[in-house]
């Protein structure tokens, strides 16, 4: 099952610290959505807003059009799937998957019979009978995940899950989540500080900062035409250039550039967006240091026309930077964002 | 100063266990007195105990008092536990203070408040009164046994719950409750060594269905004999037994 989402003004304060900020959003049906940004951000609590765990100061949650403001989470159409698991100890897997239909009324045999099926699901179906105790921290996740979506929620809350997995585990369940999402359809809403891990798994990628959304868009929005300077530097390294437009250039510290703008602004290039080849000429530079990632050069230029600034640029694997040589740099994809007041 | 080890070892069990050692001996006694010289083996003091119809109604009335009010200040006690770790209430620290307080007050002064109170409301000194007696000192001891044993891992499992469409009460039955399985136990048995063993209360809140102890105090004041000390091997064994138990099953898987 699976049910759109509208969260409407929602705004949250904590004795004197206010977690959200006027937050809406809508979530279509069937889709995975990260609320992605840094700790104390409000994307927690937004998850919890929505679980029911927490009562907005104000606004409203709906759910499959339903006001879902003032219900308690175990009458909503939710479940969680908690960061660090909350799997219950004393009780097997199976019971433990089946826990959800027991307090919908669920004969025994029932229980059991959609117990296998979703442990068959995440492929723990020769484990039923184990205790959560017994599993690695992979397998737990995925008792966890069965659990939440054993009882058919219309939207699964993810909060930071793969938090505790270490790297290959954590990319390995990343697939696995997008796919099962893909299969059972439900409105996944996901919540975490890492932005290769929202990348990965989002259709749709929500980026907050300080009790406010600050950008929302599919990872190639977010990434490549960012619409605040947080969300571009918070998606991964950028080389950020003040600009000021003058209609039909902007005056920059490389000198004029032909690109639209007016005001204060910020000229925001991607290291790997640099290089000998490219739209925009940013001028001649000189190689400061370079050092090979394996999958390219990553090389600090000082441009002769500003020799203070420095950029980052990625350069191809087959390219042989020599430090203190020059060559003429060029850009592609460049974003003009509006200088924000410091 | 290995030696030196061993007599210290040896002198401060001697120190503890002496005085038991020395009754459970004397309940083996071959003549009518419980002193040196030992002339036995013989076991016709526990025959004669074991077949005493008063003892064994003092030791039915000691079973049923212990189990009775040790379950009743379980309850109590998880009920407190669970309100006050999981709920900010105004003062709080206060509240779990009043609770503990009643551990460090003698069991006398216990007992003669609650022979006030209960002759003020009329109630006649009873079985049941030596129940709420012993409700009242092991009720602080199992709050803080739970109250200790309660942190972050059951309130995040009572959330899951919660989450999956439990309501308050399936919570604590079927999450709360057996997370803490371990420590329920080691506070229930430990309450019911306490009631067992206790004799002030009982004492003064009985007159005709007497627990063991205080049967116990009305064959010592007829004198000394072996059967009394029959008798005190018996509660010591059963205590002894309770104790054992626990270390094996509780405090074993609670340390897995």
């Amino acid at each position: 099952m699976t049910a759109a989402v509208s969260i409407q003004n929602i705004r949250q304060v904590f004795g004197s610290y206010t977690a959200l900020q006027g937050v809406s959003l809508e979530i279509a049906a069937g889709e995975f959505t990260v609320l992605l940004g840094p700790s104390g951000c409000g994307k927690t609590t937004l998850l919890s807003v929505l679980g029911g765990f927490v009562t907005p100061t104000s606004g409203k949650v709906m759910i499959g059009g339903r006001d879902m403001t003032q219900v308690p989470p175990k009458d909503r159409p939710t479940t969680t799937m908690f960061q660090d698991y909350a799997l219950f100890p004393h009780m097997t897997l199976a019971e433990n998957v089946g826990f959800g239909l027991r307090m919908r009324g669920q004969g025994r045999a029932q229980r059991r019979a959609r117990a296998e099926a979703m442990l068959a699901m995440v492929g723990l179906e020769d484990k039923a009978e184990r205790r959560p105790h017994e599993l690695s921290g992979g397998q737990r996740q995925r008792v966890a995940l069965a659990r939440a979506l054993a009882v058919e929620p219309d939207v699964l809350l993810l909060d930071e899950p793969l938090g505790a997995l270490d790297l290959k585990l954590r990319r390995q369940m990343q697939d696995e989540l997008k796919a099962i999402q893909r299969r059972v359809g439900t409105t996944f809403v996901h919540v975490t500080h890492d932005q290769e891990e929202a990348m990965a798994i989002a259709d749709r990628i929500v980026v907050m900062n300080a009790g406010r959304i600050e950008d929302v868009g599919s990872p190639q929005d977010i990434y490549l035409t960012p619409r605040s300077l947080f969300s571009a530097s918070f998606m991964g390294e950028i080389n950020r250039i003040p600009a000021t437009g003058r209609g039909d250039r902007v005056e920059t510290p490389l000198g004029a550039l032909p690109l639209a703008g007016q005001g204060d602004l910020m000229l925001c290039l991607r290291p790997e967006n640099i290089g000998a080849e490219g739209a925009l000429p940013l001028g001649e530079a000189r190689l400061v240091d370079s050092a090979f990632f394996g999958t390219h050069h990553r090389c600090h230029f000082a441009p002769l026309a500003a020799p203070d600034l420095r950029l980052v640029a990625h350069l191809p694997q087959s390219a042989h930077p020599e430090p203190g040589s020059v060559m003429a740099l060029f850009a592609r994809a460049p974003v003009l964002l509006p200088k924000e007041p410091a | 100063m290995r030696h030196l080890a061993w007599l210290y070892l040896t002198l401060a069990y001697g120190f503890i266990f002496l005085p038991v050692a020395v009754l459970v001996l004397f309940s083996f006694q071959g003549s009518r007195l419980p002193v040196p010289p030992f002339n036995g083996p013989t076991l016709k003091w526990y025959a004669q105990v074991l077949g005493d119809r008063d003892l064994m109604a003092a030791l039915a009335n000691s079973a049923l008092v212990a189990l009775v009010s040790s379950a009743i200040a379980l309850l109590l006690g998880f009920l407190a536990a669970q309100g006050l770790a999981r709920y900010r209430l105004p003062g709080s620290a206060l509240l779990r203070g009043v609770l503990i307080a009643p551990m460090t007050v003698s069991y006398l002064i216990i007992a003669l408040g609650l022979l006030s109170v209960f002759n003020g409301l009329g109630i006649r000194p009873s079985l049941w009164a030596t129940g709420v007696g012993h409700v009242v000192i092991n009720l602080p001891l199992c709050f803080a046994i739970l109250y200790a044993a309660m942190g972050d891992h059951q309130k995040n499992a009572e959330r899951a719950a919660r989450d999956l469409g439990a309501c308050e009460w399936q919570v604590l039955r079927l999450v709360t409750a057996p997370m803490l399985a371990a420590p329920m136990a080691a506070a229930f048995f430990l309450s019911v060594t306490f009631s067992w063993d206790e004799f002030i209360i009982a004492f003064l809140l009985t007159r005709f269905e007497v627990t063991l102890p205080v049967e116990l105090w009305s064959m010592l004041r007829s004198g000394l004999s072996p059967a009394t000390n029959a008798i005190g091997s018996l509660v010591f064994l059963v205590s002894i037994a309770v104790v054992i138990a626990l270390e094996l099953t509780v405090f074993r898987k609670a340390r897995r």
